[in-house]
């Protein structure tokens, strides 16, 4: 008779050992993020960090070239600004909805998307960087014989430096947080955990992805602060002046 | 060009903007000696700095020619002709990214001279404006005083070694003290370097002290006078001339001149305050008047009596 018993497949299938936190599903397991750092966390945290580097990337080379033209035409400077303006404003989940139909359920779509969000705020900051530049300087620069692209590479831009910067933390932090949304599109970044425990009670998940993004974005801040004082030496200068 | 001083030549020169009825400046015609200084002075909308600016070609020339050394500045390409042109302007242009050095290494990299002549060259030129390389070299513009600034923008215009100089209110914005100082120490430059200036100013008295041609303007770009400045304070051409000179003219004369270039009669028992030779007339009579003495008695660096100098002197010195 317990011979027979013992024979028996168990009834409820072994699905291994969940630790007594994820069984009593208490707000935050270390076990559950250990056992899935390699599996689920990692492959998140890098797509993530592909996501945003890519659209940032090819964001500022878009919004620095249309500032760079905006700079010399100035008549550029408004249908620009309207368009990114416009851009700007339309609600994430709705952009998406609208490339779908275009570019598919593809990281194309996604980063169609964040690139579109990082241009305004890229543009406005190199151009208003770019005029901000003393009269006087530009002034001592033609006297002295600078050509035009001269005066650009040599002076303007480099006083640009700071608010091209203080653009790009923006843009930055902005996208990851946006890059969660993507997750609607494609499986890929921090936003996919997130977005498959929405649907479970279980709670770890969702603030381990979260939380990777947000150190991720104060991380990316950061560097760029350093990045801003290697290259601009002289405004820490005018602080100690 | 570089080295030697240039002669520069305002042919006929015209300065006529669209839609404006009246030129800006008004066939100007004036030629500064090589190795000069030519002040322009004149009230504002007098086109002082609309005839520098033509110079250098950053405002273009309507009709009539300048010519820097025989070679008219049209027949240039214009950042050649500006990189040949010493440029310091009143509120100096520093760049803000650069340090000293390399701000008073601009032209010269433009023109592309050796690293290591570049870094010589710029050491050399801060230590001229008195700022010693050692301690200002590295610094950037916002550590600096206002004095402080306009001796690099000076030394950066001097950097290539250019014949000529335009200089735009240079110390306008400064404080008196640091003008005078600036003022001082261009002069002793100017006459190690011999450089031909041309210099901007609405203050007449600094273009008394700096300039040996002054070139009074008038509103409308017109030329009203243009001579030594002893000579245009003994002889204004006119009336306008003679109210913006002021009415302490004959000061202003005494002041160009010093004791040591009169004649002094014999000692002969006179008396009064002492002074040596290299006083200025114009302190001279400042301290007979605060004596109460008709006579001062010039000594030498002794401080032994030359000879006398009588008030009656002081007022033929016209």
């Amino acid at each position: 008779m317990s011979d027979f018993l013992a024979q028996q497949e168990p009834v409820i299938p072994d699905f291994g050992e969940g630790s007594d936190c994820v069984v009593e599903n208490r707000l935050f397991c270390p076990d559950w993020v250990r056992d899935n750092w390699s599996t689920v966390l990692q492959p998140a945290l890098i797509e993530h960090v592909k996501l945003t580097l890519i659209a940032v990337a090819i964001g500022f080379v878009l919004a620095f070239a249309a500032a760079l033209f905006a700079h010399r035409y100035r008549l550029f400077e408004t249908p620009f600004t309207v368009f990114s303006a416009v851009v700007y404003t339309i609600p994430s989940l709705a952009l998406f909805q609208l490339l779908v139909p275009v570019t598919g359920l593809t990281v194309t779509t996604v980063e169609v998307a964040l690139v579109g969000y990082t241009l305004l705020i890229l543009f406005r900051n190199t151009l208003e960087g770019l005029r901000s530049v003393p009269p006087d300087v530009l002034e001592a620069a033609r006297g002295m014989g600078y050509t035009r692209s001269q005066t650009l590479w040599r002076v303007e831009l480099p006083l640009a430096v700071p608010a091209m910067i203080a653009g790009l933390r923006v843009a930055i932090v902005s996208t990851i947080a946006l890059a969660t949304v993507a997750a609607l599109v494609i499986p890929e970044g921090l936003g996919y955990p997130i977005f498959l425990a929405l649907r479970e009670a279980f709670k770890t998940e969702i603030i381990v992805a979260g939380g990777l993004a947000v150190g991720m974005a104060l991380l990316a801040d950061g560097l760029l602060v350093l990045v801003e004082r290697a290259l601009t030496p002289w405004a820490r200068a005018r602080r100690t002046a | 060009m570089s080295g030697a001083a240039a002669e520069i030549v305002f042919d006929h020169v015209t300065k006529r903007y669209p839609g404006r009825p009246e030129p800006a400046v008004r066939d100007l015609t004036l030629t500064v000696p090589e190795g000069a200084i030519c002040c322009l002075v004149g009230p504002s909308g007098a086109g002082k700095t609309t005839a520098m600016k033509m110079v250098n070609r950053l405002i273009d020339i309507t009709e009539g020619d300048i010519r820097i050394g025989e070679r008219s500045v049209r027949s240039l390409d214009v950042t050649e002709l500006r990189r040949g042109i010493g440029y310091v302007i009143q509120q100096v242009g520093l760049f803000p990214h650069m340090t000293v050095a390399d701000n008073v290494a601009t032209v010269p990299r433009l023109l592309a001279w050796p690293k290591g002549r570049i870094r010589q060259r710029s050491d050399e030129l801060l230590d001229l404006v008195d700022l010693p390389a050692v301690d200002y070299r590295d610094r950037f513009p916002a550590q600096l005083s206002g004095g402080e600034r306009q001796r690099v923008g000076l030394a950066r215009a001097l950097a290539a070694d250019p014949p000529v100089m335009l200089m735009d209110e240079p110390f306008g914005a400064v404080d008196p003290i640091t003008r005078n100082r600036l003022q001082q120490e261009l002069l002793r430059i100017q006459n190690e370097l011999r450089k031909t200036i041309i210099f901007v100013t609405h203050d007449i008295d600094e273009a008394i002290l700096l300039a040996d041609r002054i070139a009074i303007l008038r509103e409308g770009g017109v030329l009203a006078q243009y001579d030594a400045p002893d000579a245009i304070l003994a002889r204004p051409a006119d009336e306008f001339v003679e109210r913006f000179l002021g009415s302490d003219r004959g000061l202003k004369l005494l002041s160009l001149r010093r004791l040591d270039e009169l004649e002094l009669a014999p000692l002969d028992g006179h008396d009064g305050p002492r002074a040596p030779g290299s006083t200025t007339l114009r302190d001279a009579l400042s301290l007979m008047v605060t004596a109460g003495s008709r006579s001062l008695v010039v000594v030498d660096e002794d401080g032994r009596p030359k000879g006398v100098v009588e008030l009656d002197a002081l007022a033929e010195i016209t």
